[in-house]
């Protein structure tokens, strides 16, 4: 097991790697470091201060190797041949540091470890509840089948996945913030306690947005496994029903259902776009759409480096809990 | 009093294509520590038939259309859930075709019999003696280590003496085993097929063993039922029905026993269109 979590971490190399490559390359195609510099200092900006804005960031180097032939624009010759962008970028997340903002040169692992505790502080409550409610559910539509309380909870599932997220966000901002004044609509502080005032409304509309889908899936996740032999084993052995569901459906259902939470887990903290948009909260995710739409290349650079990292360790987690949970895989 | 007896049942399943009769009215008695095969083709009826004892079919789709099913005279379609999982493993007990899908993947062979022996003998103080007592009981070697098995780890044949000791835990006093060996290969089969008719004599147990399997049942059962599309078509001791069957179907599967030494060059086969044009 240990031998092949190391296996697993090294193999994180070369994909991270990989997709570092490719978004550097795309960084490349798209624009010319020019075009990047004008995005920021606007159209009119003199060839100067482009050049000086370039220097600044070290985008005056030569793209893949300081060498005449590769690159005889930016070529220094005073440097060594290793004194590129893409290899300097790269020893950098080598070594975790994730550099500057383009935008306003601030350093981005400041930006991301205070953006992080908002975010995490709404995906992790929200992404328990949503589970918790889901696979709660879930059980009630399996243990009550084929009865109307399942029916009509079918169709409920089906209104809830139909109403866009925006509504949710909107009607809970209306009812909880303006009509019945108990929580505020937007914002956020950090202020012990306090904090949670801010937290309930997002927290609660990210649980619901996703109710429907997961309350649909786990059920049929569970249905799956009723039809087993071993739910008649157990039946003819004379258990109840809620103690073939709670039981025997739960623990095999729970293998399954791992796979599709613990994947998730590490991204919670990239935090949720839509969410931290419309709430007002300094998080990760509004951090990186900002970025994007500021043509901030470093940070969406750095985002995209942790994004994969975190979705890699992910799938190892998923791995490993699934060989605790499930006694018929071994880990080699 | 009989220990078991069916009295005219009849079973239907409500499917999106229509209503299946699974079974037509069948009556069937057993006395204690009796056995009887229930022999058939395939989809005849004979697992609904004995799913049906504990009401086990999922209902929907299942629907009991008629007749009675007396265990020691109370009939056990007018019982309520709990009285239900009181009969279940207590007093009828199965085992299933398929012991690897038929035993639970994620727990132990403790647990799973743990769980029949807290259900219906909560007397019971040493759990763990007892689960090896019961595991010895059905030929497991080295019962003590394999308690903390998951079955996978078990072969096929040590999966289905599993499901028997845990069908035996309880004393029941009727043991369903649906083609308990048809699963297994042909030497754990002969195995098995011992061991139930010791465990038989020494636990007194009444046992319904069903099967498709004419050549297994002759010095097994004391009774036979020939069921053929829902319906017993003959039904009598064991040897009367080999020596001397009444009905085309019974002797078409006689006929379909292959006997070592016999002068056969084909396998016989079944016509049905003339069994139909019969019936
Ligand atoms: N849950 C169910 N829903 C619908 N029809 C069913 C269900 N269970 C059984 N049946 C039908 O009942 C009939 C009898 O099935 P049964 O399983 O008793 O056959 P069998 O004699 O045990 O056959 P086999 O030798 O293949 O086990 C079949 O036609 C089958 O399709
Ligand atoms: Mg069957």
């Amino acid at each position: 097991m240990i031998a092949y979590i190391i296996r697993r971490l090294l193999y994180v190399l070369p994909i991270v790697f990989g997709v570092m490559l490719i978004t550097f390359i795309l960084f490349f195609v798209m624009q010319t470091r020019e075009t990047m510099a004008k995005a920021q200092l606007g159209p009119r900006a003199k060839p100067a201060e482009v050049k000086n804005w370039l220097h600044e960031r070290g985008y005056d180097k030569p793209v893949v190797i300081n060498a005449a032939w590769a690159d005889p624009a930016y070529h220094h010759t005073d440097q060594p041949w290793w004194d590129s962008i893409f290899i300097n970028q790269m020893k950098n997340f080598a070594t975790f540091e994730l550099g500057e903002s383009d935008f306003n040169r601030e350093p981005i692992g400041e930006k991301i470890k205070s953006g992080m505790v908002p975010s995490l502080m709404i995906t992790v409550p929200a992404m328990f509840v949503g589970l918790f409610l889901a696979v709660a559910l879930a059980l009630v539509q399996v243990l009550y089948r084929a009865s109307a309380l399942d029916t009509g909870m079918t169709v409920a599932c089906a209104v809830l996945m139909s109403i866009v997220p925006m509504a949710y966000i909107i009607s809970a901002q209306n009812l909880m913030a303006i009509t019945l004044k108990w929580l505020p609509a937007f914002g956020f502080d950090l202020q012990g306690w306090g904090t949670i005032r801010f937290l309930m409304l997002p927290v609660s509309v990210m649980a619901v947005i996703y109710l429907g889908s997961d309350v649909r899936l786990y059920r049929s996740i569970f249905l799956e496994e009723i039809a087993q032999d071993y739910v008649r084993t157990a039946q003819a052995k004379g258990v109840s029903g809620r103690g073939v569901l709670f039981k025997h459906v739960l623990k095999n259902g729970a293998i399954s259902l791992i796979t599709l939470v613990v994947a998730h887990l590490p991204l919670l903290i990239m935090g949720s776009l839509l969410i931290e948009n419309f709430f007002g909260i300094p998080g990760l995710g509004g951090l990186v759409v900002n970025a994007i739409q500021k043509q901030d290349f470093a940070i969406v650079r750095a985002a995209v480096f942790i994004g994969s990292l975190l979705y890699l360790f992910g799938l190892l987690l998923t791995d490993i809990c699934y060989a605790v949970a499930d006694p018929r895989i071994r880990l080699s | 009093m009989s220990l078991l007896e069916i009295r005219n049942l009849g079973i239907h399943f409500h499917t999106e294509n229509g209503v299946v009769e699974a079974v037509k009215g069948i009556s069937i008695k057993l006395e204690k520590g009796e056995t009887l095969a229930i022999v058939g083709e395939s989809g005849s009826g004979k697992s609904v038939t004995g799913l049906a004892l504990t009401r086990l079919l999922p209902e929907p789709p299942a629907r009991y259309v008629s007749g009675e099913i007396l265990l020691d005279g109370r009939d056990v379609l007018k019982m309520k859930g709990d009285e239900l999982r009181k009969l279940r493993g207590k007093r009828i007990a199965y085992v299933f075709q398929e012991p690897s899908t038929s035993l639970n993947p994620v727990f132990t062979i403790r647990s799973q019999i743990a769980e029949a022996l807290k259900l219906h003998r909560p007397e019971v103080k040493d759990l763990d003696a007892e689960i090896i007592k019961c595991l010895d009981l059905v030929g497991i070697t080295n019962p003590a280590q394999r308690l903390h098995d998951y079955p996978h780890q078990l072969s096929g044949g040590m999966q289905q003496r599993v499901m028997i000791a845990m069908a035996l835990a309880c004393q029941p006093d009727l043991l369903v085993a649906d083609e308990p060996t048809t699963a297994l290969d042909v030497t754990i089969q002969a195995q098995i097929m011992d061991q139930f008719r010791d465990l038989r004599s020494k636990l007194h147990m009444a046992v319904i063993l069903i099967t498709h399997n004419f050549g297994i049942i002759s010095n097994f059962a004391d009774k036979v039922a020939v069921m053929f599309r829902g319906k017993i078509v003959e039904y009598g001791p064991t040897a009367e029905v080999l020596r001397n069957p009444q009905h085309a179907y019974t002797k078409a599967l006689i006929q379909c026993i292959p006997r070592l030494g016999a002068r056969q060059h084909r396998l016989v086969t079944i016509d049905h269109a003339a069994l139909e044009a019969a019936s």
